[in-house]
This record gives C-alpha cells, sequence and structure tokens, in this order.
C-alpha cells in the first residue's frame, strides 16, 4: 500500500509544481476573479463529500456528509456563479 | 475494471480544471476559462455520482440544498459585495474538508495507517483554519459590528505559536494511534480559535490578499483529503489551488506593496501601513 502512497506523492508534488507555473502575469482587474474561480475548484472536496454522504454502514458518518455535501456544493455553485458575474462584468470594455 | 475507467477519466476533469486556471489569468479568455473550470467539476461530480452507483437520499438533498443556497447568494449579491461572498464561499469549501475527513474517521472500513490519519489531521487542521478565518474576514468586508475596531489579542504571536506546537503535536499523536475521533475534534477546535486569532489583527484594507492565501489553504485541504479518500481528483486540483493560490497571493501583495509576511504578521502595523495603499 506503501506503494499507492508514493504514487499519489508524485501526483501531489508534479500538480504543486503546475499549480506555481500556471499563473505567472494577471493584469490587476482578474486578482479578485481569479481568486473567486480558484475558490470554486477547491471546491473539489464536493467528490469526497459526495462519498461520505454514500457511507450506508455507517449513518453518522453519512449524516455529516449530508452536512459536507451542502456546504462544497455552496461552495462550488455559488464560485463559479459569481465568478462569472464578475467576468461578464469586464466584457462591454472590448 | 470500472473504477479504472473512472480514475482515467478523473485525469480529464484535472486536465481541464489546468486549462480553466489558464485561461482564467488572461483576459480575453477569462470567460471561457470559468466555464473549462465549471465543466471539469460537474464531470467530476457525475463521474462520482457513477463510482458511488446507488445515489442515496442524502446526495440528492445535499446537491439541492446547496445548490440553491449557493445560486441564491451568487445572484442576489451586489456587485460591491462579492469579495466577502468570495469569503464565505471559501469558508464553506474549508468547512466541507473538515466534515469529509471526520465523517472518514467515523467509518468503521478507513484505514488507520499513519499516513491517512496525518492526512486526515491536515485536513481539519487547515479546513477549521480556512473556515474561521474565512468567516473573520467575511465579517470585515461586510463591516459586521464586532469588527469595526480592530481588535488585538495580547501577546498574539505567543498564543498563536503555542496554539501551533499543540496543533503538530496533536498531529503527529494522531498519526501515531489508531484512535483518532477525540484527538481529531481536539484539532479542529483548536485550529478555529487558530483561524479566528490569525486574521482578526489583520487591518480590512488587507483582506483580499488575506482571502487569496486562505483560499491558497482550501486547497490544500482539499489536496490533504485526497489522501485520506485515495482520490487523485482532489489531490490534483487542491494542489493547483494551493500552489496557484500563493502565487497569486504574492501578485496581489506587490500590486498593493506589501510584502506577505508584512501583511500576516504585521496586524499592528497595518493600521499604519493602510493609509499608504489607500492613496494609489
Amino acid at each position: 500500500r506503501y506503494d499507492a502512497l508514493a504514487a499519489s506523492l508524485t501526483i501531489f508534488i508534479l500538480a504543486i509544481f503546475i499549480g506555481f507555473e500556471l499563473i505567472t502575469k494577471v493584469p490587476p482587474t482578474l486578482h479578485t476573479p481569479l481568486m473567486s474561480g480558484s475558490n470554486a475548484i477547491s471546491g473539489i472536496s464536493i467528490v469526497g463529500a459526495l462519498i461520505a454522504a454514500s457511507a450506508d454502514n455507517a449513518p453518522l458518518a453519512a449524516i455529516i456528509g449530508l452536512v459536507a455535501v451542502i456546504l462544497a456544493t455552496i461552495n462550488v455553485v455559488g464560485g463559479y456563479l459569481v465568478t462569472h458575474r464578475m467576468l461578464e462584468m469586464f466584457k462591454p470594455k472590448r | 475494471m470500472r473504477d479504472a475507467l473512472i480514475n482515467l477519466a478523473y485525469v480529464v476533469s484535472a486536465i481541464l480544471f489546468i486549462f480553466g486556471l489558464k485561461y482564467m489569468s488572461h483576459p480575453r479568455t477569462a470567460v471561457k476559462g470559468n466555464l473549462i473550470s465549471a465543466g471539469a467539476m460537474l464531470l467530476a461530480v457525475v463521474l462520482t455520482l457513477t463510482a458511488i452507483g446507488m445515489v442515496g437520499t442524502y446526495v440528492i438533498a445535499g446537491l439541492v440544498i446547496g445548490g440553491i443556497i449557493g445560486v441564491v447568494l451568487a445572484v442576489k449579491v451586489q456587485m460591491t459585495e462579492m469579495p466577502q461572498l468570495v469569503a464565505l464561499f471559501n469558508g464553506f469549501g474549508g468547512a466541507a474538508t473538515v466534515f469529509v475527513a471526520g465523517a472518514e474517521l467515523l467509518k468503521p472500513d478507513t484505514s488507520t495507517a499513519p499516513d491517512v490519519m496525518l492526512a486526515a489531521a491536515l485536513s481539519g487542521l487547515i479546513g477549521a483554519v480556512t473556515f474561521w478565518g474565512s468567516l473573520v474576514a467575511y465579517g470585515k468586508l461586510q463591516e459586521l459590528k464586532m469588527f469595526k475596531k480592530p481588535i488585538n489579542i495580547p501577546s498574539g504571536a505567543v498564543v498563536n505559536g503555542v496554539m501551533v506546537m499543540i496543533l503538530l503535536l496533536l498531529t503527529i499523536f494522531m498519526a501515531g494511534s489508531n484512535w483518532s475521533v477525540l484527538p481529531y475534534i481536539l484539532i479542529v477546535i483548536i485550529a478555529s480559535i487558530l483561524g479566528f486569532t490569525l486574521v482578526v489583527p489583520i487591518g480590512g484594507a488587507d483582506m483580499p490578499v488575506v482571502i487569496a492565501l486562505l483560499n491558497s489553504y482550501s486547497g490544500l485541504a482539499a489536496a490533504a483529503t485526497g489522501f485520506v479518500i485515495d482520490n487523485n481528483v482532489l489531490i490534483i486540483s487542491g494542489s493547483l489551488v494551493g500552489a496557484s493560490g500563493i502565487i497569486l497571493t504574492q501578485i496581489m501583495c506587490k500590486a498593493m506593496n506589501r510584502s506577505l509576511t508584512n501583511v500576516v504578521f504585521g496586524g499592528l502595523q497595518s493600521a499604519a501601513a493602510a493609509s499608504g495603499p489607500a492613496a494609489d
């Protein structure tokens, strides 16, 4: 099982490097939308929340999972929508 | 076989996240970038639902309730109040990781291997700091009454230092034992206090930078959760947000002529310095 951990750590470290390289020059007007957009991505914990909420062998875990699904869904749905609204504000100027 | 296919499809989702973030940082492609990233998230959710197989009441209820709240908040918000809404959403994301890792600890079939316990402890720790820190940031930007006056915690650096030490000890303890629920609850409680005391002394003008930093934290919390439930898409997108969030935080600091250490540790100076960036 430590082979699997090594593989996960490899993926983790490579993704960190991509994250560092991904964003280099960002015009100041895009700072807030980019923050908001990447905040929506961190709502990816919705995946874990869905898995937790569907645990049928541990009722308490499923209830806590339900709370997690609600919170993560707010983050994801609200996050993408509000980012879209922010970006629409810049659009007409182009 | 099916699990392998789903894991491969998660890679597609991860690639879309990378392109989404890339496009988000250029004015002309930003809208497209956000849509690609949203599509990646939708794909990840659909894949997860497929993997779960039987979709239960809790899953549907959670998606519907959360979706409605998210849409209402995002549609109703005034343009000027968007930054604090982002802070609030970010806090919810952090709280979600606390609950996911907590739920995982309660499952009878969860491994108690040191690496899983360590990742769970970190999910709870970083998630709780993110949640309470983001709530304070929200309160400050929303100009709630209790945050109107600057709050200074007496010898804050020492208090925070002690809490960090205790958190580290608890994390190590949790990683080394298979008795995890109580240490986990303690970690979440202390990290909650830490999230509060870390952000409360920072001035309102620096809040956007703080939110960017907390956003990076919530990414790291999601990555840690990925190690708990052994899911690559969480690890990849979490660490993408964690790393790109740090870079964005630095860029935002530079734009404000501040250094990151100055923002995070300069609670006392920030009142004086806040008049500086406001001038330009």
